[in-house]
Parts: C-alpha cells; structure tokens; sequence
C-alpha cells in the first residue's frame, strides 16, 4: 500500500521533471532512464521496494544512488575534460592512488582521518595536475597522456599499500561511502555538492564558455585572447580531484583499500556516462547534469541486472545492447529514420535542409528506391 | 623562461635516469658469470590477499634459492600476460611458470614456447589445451575438491535444508568453474538444497558488496539461509551488506567461502563467517622444486595437488596467529 503511493508520487516527480526538459538535449537521457525504470517498474518485482531501515530509506534505488556516486563523481571531472577535445583515461587509477593514500596514512602511519582525506585529495589533484602539464604544457595527446598515469598509477597506488589490502575501521573514513544524510546515502550529498561546485564553476564565471570555445576551435579561442593551456589544466585537475573523492567513496564502501581493483575500468564507464549524458567526444558543446544521469542510468542497467538474476556469462549482451539503443535514441539522424519508416507519410518532421523537398505520395522511379 | 627551465629539468632528469639504468645494466653484467636459473613467472594479478601471499611466497623463495626470478603482473588480463610469456621467450629464461588468468586462449603462445624449447610450469590454475605437451607440470590445489568440500560444510551448517545466494568468481576462471562445478556435484546428493542466486562479484570485495546488497533487495531475499562464496573476499564484502541490511552473518545467514587468508580468520573469530576451505597460496617451495627438477630434466608427475584443510569458527582463534596472509 505504501509502496504504491510512494511509486505514483516517484512517477509524478520524474513525469514532471521530464516535461520540463522537453526539447533540451538531455531529454533523452532522462527518458532512457525513466524508460528502464519503467521496465523495472513492472517486470522486476522489489526493485521498486522501499522501507525504512535503522533511520534512512533502503532499497535497489537507494543502492543505485550510492553505487553509482562514484561513476558520478568521475563523470562530472571527465565532462569537461571531454568538452575541451580531451579525455582521461587515468581516473580510475588516480582514485586507487587516493585510496591507497588516505588508508596508508590512517592505518600504517595512524594519522587522523582528516587529515589523511585531505591528503588523498591533495595526491589526486596533482595527479590530475601531472596529466594537464603534459596536455597543455608540452602538447601531448590526452589520450596518450593520461594512457601513462592509467598504467603507472596502479603500480604507484600498489607500492603505497605494499601490495597488501588495507582495511580500516575509522568512523570518518567508514561513513563517506556508507554513512546517511537526511535518510539518503551521504554519498548523494558529495555528488550533489560536486555537482554545484562544477556548476558554479562553469556556468557562474565565464570559465564554461572557455572550456566550450576550446573544445569547439582551440586555435581561434588562442587568437581571441582565451588561454588554451590555462583552461585545460584546470580542467585536467578538476578531473583528479574528482577521482580522488570517488576513490575515497570507493575504499570507505568496503572499509579498505584494494589498489588492484579499486577503480578498475570505472574510466570506460564515466566516458561512457559522460556519453550516454549527450556531450560529444568531439569537444565544444557539454552537459554536466547529462553526464549525472548518464552515470545514474548506468548503475541502475547494472543494479537491473543484478536484480534480474541475468547470469553473469550473458549479462555484458543486454547491457551492451541497451546501450547501443540509448546512443542511437540520441542521434538526430537515426530518430528523423525512425520517425520515417514508423511515419512515412508524416515528411514533415525532417530537419528543413537535410534533403530536397519532395513530391507527397506519387510514385515515380527516383522516389521508389526510398524507405 | 619557465618553459625553459621545465626543459632543463627533464634534461637533467632524463640524464639521470640513464645513469641509473647504466649501474643496473653493469650489476647485472657481472651477475651473469655464476649462471643462475632463470625463471619467468607470470602472475594473475594482485586481486585478493590470497594472490598477494602467493607472490609474497614465489618471490622469497626465489631469492632463498638465489633463482632470478623475472616477475610479471597480468592485472588480470589475458592479453598481459601471452605479451608476458612472449617476452619470457624472447629473453631466453630457462622454465617459464604462470597462473593462467582464464582457461583458454593459451594455446598458440604455449606453442611457441614449446618451439623455443622452454618448459612450462603451470602454477595453481591449469589451462584447457588440445595438446597436453604444451606444459610439463600443473601445481596447485584441486578446486573442484574445494567446491565440495565447501558444500558439505555448508550441509552440515544447515542441516541438508538451504536456500543457498552463490557469489562466483571471475567469469570464465578455473577456479569459478571448478568451484562450482564441485559444489553442485555434492548439492545434487541433497534434494532441500538449491543456489536460488547467483551472480559473479569477481573475486573483489566490491563486487561481492554489490551483487550481495542486490540478493538481498530480490523478493525472495527472505529466504536465503546461506551463502556460498567462491573467495572470502567476496564473502567479507556480503558480510557488510548483510550487516547493513540488519541480518546477523554467520547466523541468520550461514556463509562458507574459500581460500583462509587472514580476513577471513578474523572474521570467523567474530562469527560473522562460518566455514573458510584452505587454498594454500603458499606455493613457492614446491613450485620451485619442480622447477628446478624441470631445468635439471628430470622426471616430474603431470599433477601436483598442493596440501590443505577445512577451517571452522572453533579453530579460528588458535589458527588466526598462524596465518602470514
């Protein structure tokens, strides 16, 4: 009975929420999402479960929202750094280097949580840093250059914690990946102050426009007085810090810290939300709330899949499937196709310009070899 | 003028760096007169605390013996470690001795190994080949055993009556399918025992931490009395989960897993963990005594089951000291 209520108010809020991105960009997203939500909705019983347990709200989305605040975290660093033309391949080896980091200094070195946060933090934005000297310093390919702390930083991150698996049991380090705020994981709250942090950042001063303009011609941004390098090494440390707090989240989920696995292939998964969020690997134009959802939708195909029961052997198939429909629901062209062969008469909702006007229905033999 | 100084200073580093690698390359000049064996040693990765107590142990014992051991990290990729052997071969080393990441796919790079004329040791996983002569020896524990050694405890846990959550190892690995396999050979002798999940969590306590919180929220959830785990890690990572769902590991849930590395120990001395089945990582001493038989030619058996035990909640305490890993 409850559950019933709760889900008809869920379903109000996102209907909501999805009229009013009517039209934007991450319309499509937050419609894949809801779709899949939809799908769970019906077919998976007890992901829409929701009961309150020792003071806060548990349940699969609950679960959705703390897994996947890391991906989210990362998401948010990677968005710019793909906004100005670039990638970071390293993330996911910068935050085991900030787990290995924070639990070396607590445990072996018995240093105060906070202390060992700030210096994880610290490690990680010079990580980042590192990547945005080669970038805009000496002009090496993102791809390249961030390819050299992926590989390496795992190897740094192991000789911190000697090849051992830290654990830990300090109060401060255990809550940031499982600690409740208002009754959420707290984890949502640090997505979400990350998340007004980049927006105040990007959209609050003018250095949005500089990222966008870099991505877009980072040659005419030079000659219209914009410093290239600057913007980018900024963005590259922000990226850093990001995976360092999503490291941090990461170690204290499972109260230690394991370099060899900590991170492992999470930077496919924020480009990918990065992606999935609407922003173009291509640079220029981007979206950090896309990027947000991006990384949610992800979580919520694995927590589905889980949920599910899918077997472990096929379970990459429906993801990479659903996947490939999401990138494809957002491409301009494949959905003027779309509505073509599922209308065709409707000729109409063609983008004007993408192709000569045509006669409506008389077939001649330049019409016939169409749809 | 700061790029120029950044220059100088990489100048200076770069030539520093050569410098290094220069006394390195004289040291190991000199080392070459006393002919040592050379041994290259491809490693899974360091995905557990049981991997790390088996390099911990191969590499010891190779400086005990004074072996010069060329050591590699596949990081859990198969495609690291064929570039590995392929490198092993290309140096020369005199027994090549790995842990297979998965089970196939070995087979091209075994061969040329073969026609290198290198010997290969494979070191606890085995490998599926068509042609057994690819390698000489396999050492290591007898997984399926473990799988049902892991299911009679968990019989006896339980009484025969369980609904049992599974959480597998990599897919794809030896010992995920040998777990498994082990596991449901044993559970086919009692009918009011079923898996009624089962999902991969990779052998990571992340992982496991996941998929345990997702079996958890399952409809049927209620009914899970027990859980098998195909490593402790994983087990460690759903004992979290469960203790924060408010469910008692150890009680309301009776978890058998495998391996016995320390965590695990600890946690039975807790009682939060029921059974650990050993799978002694401890394999440099006898790995190495079949390499060097290997090297020397002579006679070895094509299998070598490594020794270990069953550990329950009572023998924790008086074994926890014990444990090196």
């Amino acid at each position: 009975m409850i559950d019933w209520v709760s889900d008809l108010l869920f379903w109000i809020v996102f209907g909501s929420i999805l009229l009013f991105l009517r039209g934007r960009r991450i319309f499509w997203t937050v419609g894949a999402l809801g779709m899949l939500l939809l799908f769970n909705q019906f077919f998976t019983p007890g992901f829409f479960h929701l009961q309150v347990l020792d003071g806060h709200l548990y349940g699969s989305r609950i679960d959705v929202l703390n897994q996947g605040a890391k991906v989210m975290l990362l998401s948010l660093g990677m968005v710019l750094v793909i906004a100005t033309g670039g990638v970071d391949l390293s993330v996911g080896a910068v935050m085991a280097i900030a787990a290995a980091v924070s639990s070396r200094l607590l445990v072996t070195e018995h240093l105060p949580a906070g202390f060992a946060i700030a210096a994880a933090l610290v490690v990680s934005i010079l990580a980042g840093a590192w990547n945005g000297v080669l970038v805009a310093g000496f002009g090496i390919q993102p791809i390249v250059a961030t390819l050299v702390l992926m590989v390496a930083g795992r190897g740094v991150a192991q000789l911190i914690t000697e090849g051992q698996i830290i654990n830990f049991l300090d109060p401060t380090m255990v809550y940031l990946g499982n600690g409740h705020l208002f009754a959420l994981p707290f984890t949502l709250t640090l997505v979400l102050l990350m998340l007004g942090l980049a927006f105040f950042l990007v959209r609050r001063t003018a250095v949005g426009l500089f990222i966008e303009s870099v991505g877009d011609n980072a040659e005419a941004s030079r000659y219209s007085g914009i410093n290239a390098r600057q913007v980018k090494f900024l963005v590259y440390a922000f990226s850093g810090f990001c995976a360092g707090l999503a490291g941090l989240v990461a170690c204290s989920n499972i109260k230690s810290a394991d370099a060899n696995n900590i991170g492992l292939y999470l930077e496919l998964d924020a480009i990918l939300a990065v992606v999935v969020g609407g922003t173009s690997l291509q640079g220029g134009r981007f979206y950090l709330v896309g990027a947000l959802v991006g990384g949610l939708f992800i979580q919520t195909l694995t927590t589905t899949l889980y949920a599910r029961n899918v077997s472990s052997d096929i379970s990459p198939v429906p993801k990479a499937l659903v996947i490939i429909a999401v990138c494809l629901l957002q491409s301009e062209s494949f959905r003027t196709r779309l509505a073509r062969v599922v209308r065709p008469s409707e000729r109409v909702l063609q983008p004007i310009g993408s192709r000569p006007p045509q006669k409506p229905i008389t077939m001649t033999s330049h019409d016939s070899t169409e749809s | 003028m700061k790029i120029s100084s950044v220059y100088r200073t990489s100048i200076a580093l770069l030539a520093f760096t050569t410098a290094c690698v220069f006394t390195q390359l004289q040291a190991l000049a000199a080392d070459t007169g006393q002919k040592k064996l050379v041994v290259g040693f491809s490693q899974v990765g360091a995905e557990s605390g049981w991997r790390t107590a088996n390099t911990e142990s191969i590499k010891s014992e190779a400086q005990k013996r004074g072996i010069d051991l060329r050591f590699s990290d596949a990081q859990q990729k198969q495609e690291n470690q064929i570039k590995a052997i392929r490198s092993f071969i290309a140096q020369g080393v005199d027994v090549i001795a790995f842990s297979p990441v998965v089970e196939t796919g070995f087979e091209p790079v075994l061969q040329e190994a073969k026609k290198a004329g290198i010997p290969v040791v494979l070191s606890d996983r085995a490998v599926k080949v068509s042609d057994p002569s690819l390698y000489v020896t396999f050492l290591g524990s007898d997984f399926v055993e473990e799988g049902r050694r892991a299911a009679n405890a968990l019989a006896k846990l339980t009484g025969g009556k369980a609904n049992i959550a599974e959480l597998v190892g990599t897919v794809g690995s030896a010992p995920a399918i040998d777990r498994k396999k082990g596991f449901e050979e044993v559970l086919a002798k009692y009918p009011d025992m079923k898996i009624i999940m089962s999902q991969s969590g990779d052998f990571t306590r992340a992982k496991g931490k996941e998929v345990m919180e997702a079996f958890l929220k399952a409809p049927n959830a209620k009914e899970i009395n027990a859980l098998f785990a195909h490593n402790d890690d994983m087990a460690l990572g759903a004992i979290q989960a469960m203790e924060e769902a408010g469910i008692k590991p150890g009680q309301d849930i009776k978890i058998v897993s495998i391996d016995g590395v320390r965590g695990a120990f600890e946690a039975m001395k807790d009682g939060k963990l029921n059974v650990t089945v050993e799978c002694n990582p401890l394999l440099g001493p006898q790995l190495f005594d079949l390499v060097e038989k290997v090297a020397n030619k002579e006679e070895v058996p094509k299998r070598v089951v490594s020794q270990e035990g069953v550990y329950d909640e009572a023998q924790a305490a008086a074994e926890l000291p014990k444990r090196q890993y």
